[in-house]
């Protein structure tokens, strides 16, 4: 089960946004998110908005999905202003259950309706086993730049626990034949799975690395409420994983990773050169404007965000009915805006300018350079709030103590 | 005839105009669960005063917490009539407090009586509270009837106690009636033997006026309501009068006898039980153990006995949301008005904030009003752990009078007393070693011992009272699978080897945590608090030492280790909102928290902490996801 949508206030029928949002939005970037609702396997850890074929029932089938994707790409077209698209994400789900064709379809559709910029970042998420040499050329050929390996673990029993189906030692092959049709590489782990021992994780960074890829994103699992792993956990069939192991975990994959030439940009993220950097991720943390397209997606333009309904058939039902797929959204003003802007910007290596906060709220920076949780010599020289690595790992608790 | 005397028998009877002779006041003294209250019914059915279809179990219970527990706090005195050999008697029921929190209360029943009702499960045998109060009704010079209860239990083992009765009280076992309150078998030949055996009251019908409050009690719709027992002349509707003890003149608006609802008379005769109703609107106007004279005609001196309560036990009483303080405060000052006894001054806590440091009788007494303030006013409290009051003398020779531990003075001083108690303990024999060993431990000396039977001795003890308001009846109970009764009184100070052990939370004292203890028993305090703490207090963004010290040395020392990891790898496909939401939270929930120094700590940290549960699974220190 996907977590639950926000609580908002109600969105408009037409989809229309109001006029604040739409000010100034010609010189703000642009991001389009497409969600692929869809994979073979449910695994127990995951809480995404996604559904294998026997969830779903009639109208919502997955050789419909395109083409119901295409119709929210056709409503969004008339409702911002047009300019180019800087980056296009697909995600889900597992997008590569969707046929090449498909998934072509569906960035023609976003190009038709918006146009590419010139240097345009195409990313999908693929499964390490569910593509070939010939299917990653005909993403290139689609116009996908860069692809997104769930690699998670390179630890069996590691990849057992997530119930992950590929086979670790594949990981190499696609990441040369991705690379050979043309495409930038990522690769994206999960650390603190039940069971997994401090050296496993070396091994799966290790693997990765050794993989030579420009980008590695590695996310500490969280044990989400109503998934089956939350049940076993409840159950004591696995061990919830343990804050200080996450913590450890970290530092030992930032060790290695710049040792291997790849810099944190983001707390979640590294890259060998800025330029290799996910511009689509960043775009979320600098608040820039992007559409979701697809179920449950989150769209976000100039402070309105709004969601969409969760499940695929309320979704194509909406959308037959010529309506806007949103299910709610909020107006970001205010505290809340100070908040967003704060819990986005400091994750990222710039960080944050200090003026960014309100003149009271300062004093608190010298207790967060004391405690090792921002850097002194940016806060002093460059007047910026830059997260040391100790405060990386505690980000959350930084926002709280600069949001007063 | 008829037990119920006759309409011309009666007539004899009437309050304000029964001759001394005819009446007859007497108490049950018997331990909670001994079956009072159930006897009680029995007997307002056999008499006529209830009828069976009025009767409601425990009948003269009338607070819910009193039924509840099955424990009556406070006394009323009910008028029944009930005929032998053709004359007529009146029969005054004067219930009494079953605590040891209550003893003065109790003593001032007894002090209304001629007669006791030694009343003791057949099933159980006398306990630790009934003894006591036996010998503050012997004290009283009161004839005692030795009964045996609940003789229909088929555990009931009457020859046995009869035995153990016979033994403390003199006299021969089958002297002991056996009843039973749920069958009423033996109850009316027990009232009989009460017309019989129980001293009718004497005094001098023309002397001035004077009558004893033994018990007083707020009522929301009459103001006060005190009984009283007249001990010499007589009181009238109308007249004038006076509270000795503080020369207070009322009005008398109604007078009258309880049977078992007020019923007004024309006044209350020699040797009568009953009420007296003035407007007041404070029990402390009208307090237990006074006094009451005529204004006209006063009497010369006040009776015997009179003391104002003292409060033996302190806690501070905090309410969990600050914004309750003020309902807090109304509530304390409306239970005052029924209870002479409670006290209180309003205190300031770093770590709990605005709240009230209470006096109370004894443990029993904190509960009940705690609980009252829980239940009638809706409150959520949180209390200190009780402690006793100390005399500290400073090197200069003056004494400073401690009943909040964080008030001890710092520095130099010269002698600290502490109260004392006499602790009785009633228990099978079998576990004589454990509460030795007990008693030991909570600085006891060892008085006397006797065994009651065979199988049953009472153990005498000198303890510091402190030592016995934490948990010391509870350990008792578990040593000794429930079986052992322990009854206390207050008997004097003593000097100890006491300190005040302080701590501390990042440097930061937390007044609520300072506790005086026995030298001996510090490190052990300060062990056990740090560790407590340091499972209950989240982990925050630095290094927490919490220390326990006596003074400037530190005697014990936990670290909370500085938190690692508080951040959500990422947002969920661009659910910012989700996210922002949930920091917002996150901030709310540190503005509920107390910062004591830098430290963040969430209410219930106190609460668990304060609990006398142990130390253990706090959760949730690390629960901070997505």
């Amino acid at each position: 089960m996907s977590p639950a949508l926000p609580e908002g206030d109600a969105a408009p029928d037409d989809g229309s946004l109001p006029a604040s949002a739409l000010e100034g939005a010609d010189g703000r970037a642009f991001a389009v998110y497409l969600h692929v609702p869809f994979c073979t396997v449910r695994c127990g850890y995951c809480d995404f908005n996604t559904y294998t074929a026997t969830e779903l029932g009639g109208g919502a089938s997955q050789h419909a999905y395109a083409d119901t994707a295409l119709a929210e790409i056709a409503l969004a077209a008339g409702l911002v202003p047009p300019r180019p698209v800087q980056t296009v994400f697909v995600g889900g789900g597992t997008p590569t259950v969707l046929s090449v064709p498909d998934l072509s379809r569906m960035l023609g559709g976003v190009r038709d309706a918006w146009g590419f910029a010139d240097d345009v970042e195409v990313t999908t998420e693929a499964n390490p086993d569910s593509v070939t040499p010939e299917s990653l050329t005909a993403l290139a050929d689609a116009g996908f730049t860069r692809v997104s390996f769930g690699m998670q673990s390179a630890v069996p029993h590691v990849l057992a626990t997530l119930d992950r189906t590929h086979d670790p030692r594949r990981i190499p092959d696609v990441v040369r034949w991705a690379r050979d049709a043309g495409l930038a590489v990522s690769l994206d782990l999960i650390y603190g799975t039940p069971g997994e021992s401090l050296d496993d994780w070396r091994t799966s960074v290790e693997a990765a690395l050794a993989t030579g890829v420009d980008h590695v994103s590695a996310y500490a699992l969280v044990v989400e409420a109503g998934t089956r792993m939350a049940v076993q956990v409840r159950r004591g069939e696995l061990e919830l994983p343990d804050g200080d192991d996450q913590a450890a975990k970290y530092e030992l994959a930032d060790d290695l990773f710049e040792a291997a030439g790849l810099s944190w940009y983001e707390v979640s993220n590294w890259a060998r050169t800025p330029a290799d950097a996910c511009r689509h991720n960043l775009s979320y943390w600098r608040g820039d404007d992007w559409w979701g397209i697809g179920p449950g997606a989150h769209s976000h333009v100039g402070g309105v965000r709004w969601w969409n309904v969760k499940h695929p058939r309320a979704y194509a039902d909406r959308l037959d009915r010529g309506l806007s797929p949103a299910a709610g959204r909020e107006t970001v003003t205010g505290d809340d805006a100070l908040l967003e802007r704060l819990m986005l910007g400091v994750r990222l290596v710039g960080g944050l300018p200090l003026d960014v906060l309100p003149q009271d709220a300062r004093s608190s920076v010298a207790g967060l350079v004391a405690d090792g949780l921002v850097d002194g010599t940016e806060a002093v020289r460059g007047r910026r709030i830059v997260l040391t690595r100790r405060g990386r790992l505690l980000a959350d608790a930084v926002v709280r103590t600069l949001a007063g | 005839m008829s037990p119920i005397p006759s309409a011309a028998a009666s007539s004899r009877i009437h309050p304000a105009a029964t001759a001394p002779e005819l009446l007859r006041n007497f108490c049950i003294i018997a331990h909670i669960d001994h079956g009072k209250s159930t006897l009680a019914d029995r007997m307002l059915q056999l008499t006529g005063v209830v009828d069976s279809r009025a009767m409601r179990a425990q009948y003269l219970d009338r607070m819910d917490i009193e039924r509840e527990r099955g424990i009556t706090i406070k006394s009323q005195a009910v008028r029944m009539p009930w005929g032998v050999d053709d004359k007529a008697f009146a029969l005054n029921m004067i219930d009494t407090p079953g605590h040891v929190d209550f003893t003065y209360e109790v003593s001032r029943s007894l002090a209304a009586c001629e007669g006791a009702v030694l009343l003791v499960d057949a099933a159980q045998g006398i306990e630790a509270q009934t003894l006591a109060n036996l010998y503050l009704a012997l004290e009283n010079d009161l004839t005692i009837i030795p009964v045996l209860n609940k003789i229909d239990l088929p555990a009931a083992q009457p020859e046995k106690y009869a035995e153990e009765l016979a033994k403390l009280i003199g006299g021969e076992p089958e002297d002991c009636l056996r009843v039973s309150g749920k069958t009423g078998a033996g109850v009316t030949e027990l009232l009989d033997r009460i017309v019989e055996l129980v001293p009718p009251p004497t005094g001098d019908a023309t002397a001035p006026a004077r009558a004893m409050i033994f018990d007083s009690v707020y009522d929301t719709y009459r103001g006060v309501v005190t009984y009283v027992r007249v001990i010499d002349g007589n009181l009238n509707p109308r007249e004038k009068i006076v509270m000795m003890s503080t020369r207070a003149t009322h009005e008398l608006l109604e007078i009258g006898v309880i049977s078992p609802e007020p019923v007004p008379t024309k006044g209350l005769g020699v040797g009568e039980v009953g009420y007296l109703i003035t407007g007041v609107k404070d029990v402390r106007q009208s307090k237990v153990g006074d006094t009451v004279t005529n204004a006209s005609k006063p009497a010369a001196a006040a009776l015997g006995g009179y003391s104002d309560p003292k409060p033996m036990v302190f806690s501070g009483l905090y309410p969990i949301d600050g914004t309750d303080y003020p309902i807090l405060r109304d509530a304390l000052d409306k239970l005052k008005l029924n209870d002479a006894a409670l006290n209180y001054e309003p205190e300031t806590s770093v770590a709990l904030g605005f709240g009230f440091r209470v006096g109370f009788l004894g443990l029993l007494h904190l509960e009940i009003v705690r609980e009252r303030l829980e239940r009638e006013f809706d409150l959520d409290l949180i209390s200190t752990a009780p402690n006793v009051v100390y005399e500290v003398t400073l090197e200069d020779k003056s004494v400073v009078v401690v009943t909040n531990p964080s008030e001890f003075p710092a520095g130099k001083i010269g002698d600290v007393n502490e109260p004392m108690v006499k602790a009785t303990i009633l228990s099978p024999s079998e576990f004589i070693g454990a509460i030795m060993e007990l008693c030991q431990t909570k600085r006891g000396e060892l008085q006397g011992m006797d065994y009651l039977s065979e199988e049953r001795v009472e153990l005498r003890y000198v303890l510091p009272m402190a030592e016995i308001v934490f948990d010391f009846f509870d350990q008792l109970k578990s040593k000794t699978r429930g079986y052992a009764s322990l009854d206390y009184e207050r008997i004097g100070d003593q000097v100890a080897d006491l300190v005040k052990v302080d701590i501390l939370l990042q440097g930061e004292t937390v007044d609520a945590f300072s506790a005086i203890v026995h030298k001996d028993k510090a490190y052990a305090y300060g062990v056990m608090m740090t560790a407590k703490l340091k499972d209950l207090i989240p982990r925050q963004q630095f290094e927490v030492p919490i220390q326990a010290a006596i003074g400037a040395r530190i005697i014990a020392r936990e670290t909370i280790r500085a938190i690692r990891k508080d951040v959500l790898a990422k947002c969920y496909g661009g659910d910012i909102t989700r996210k922002r939401k949930l920091l917002e939270k996150q901030k709310e929930g540190k503005k509920r928290m107390k910062t004591i120094g830098r430290v963040d700590v969430p209410q219930e940290a106190f609460i668990a902490a304060l609990s006398s549960e142990p130390a253990g699974s706090a959760g949730g220190k690390d629960a901070k996801k997505k």
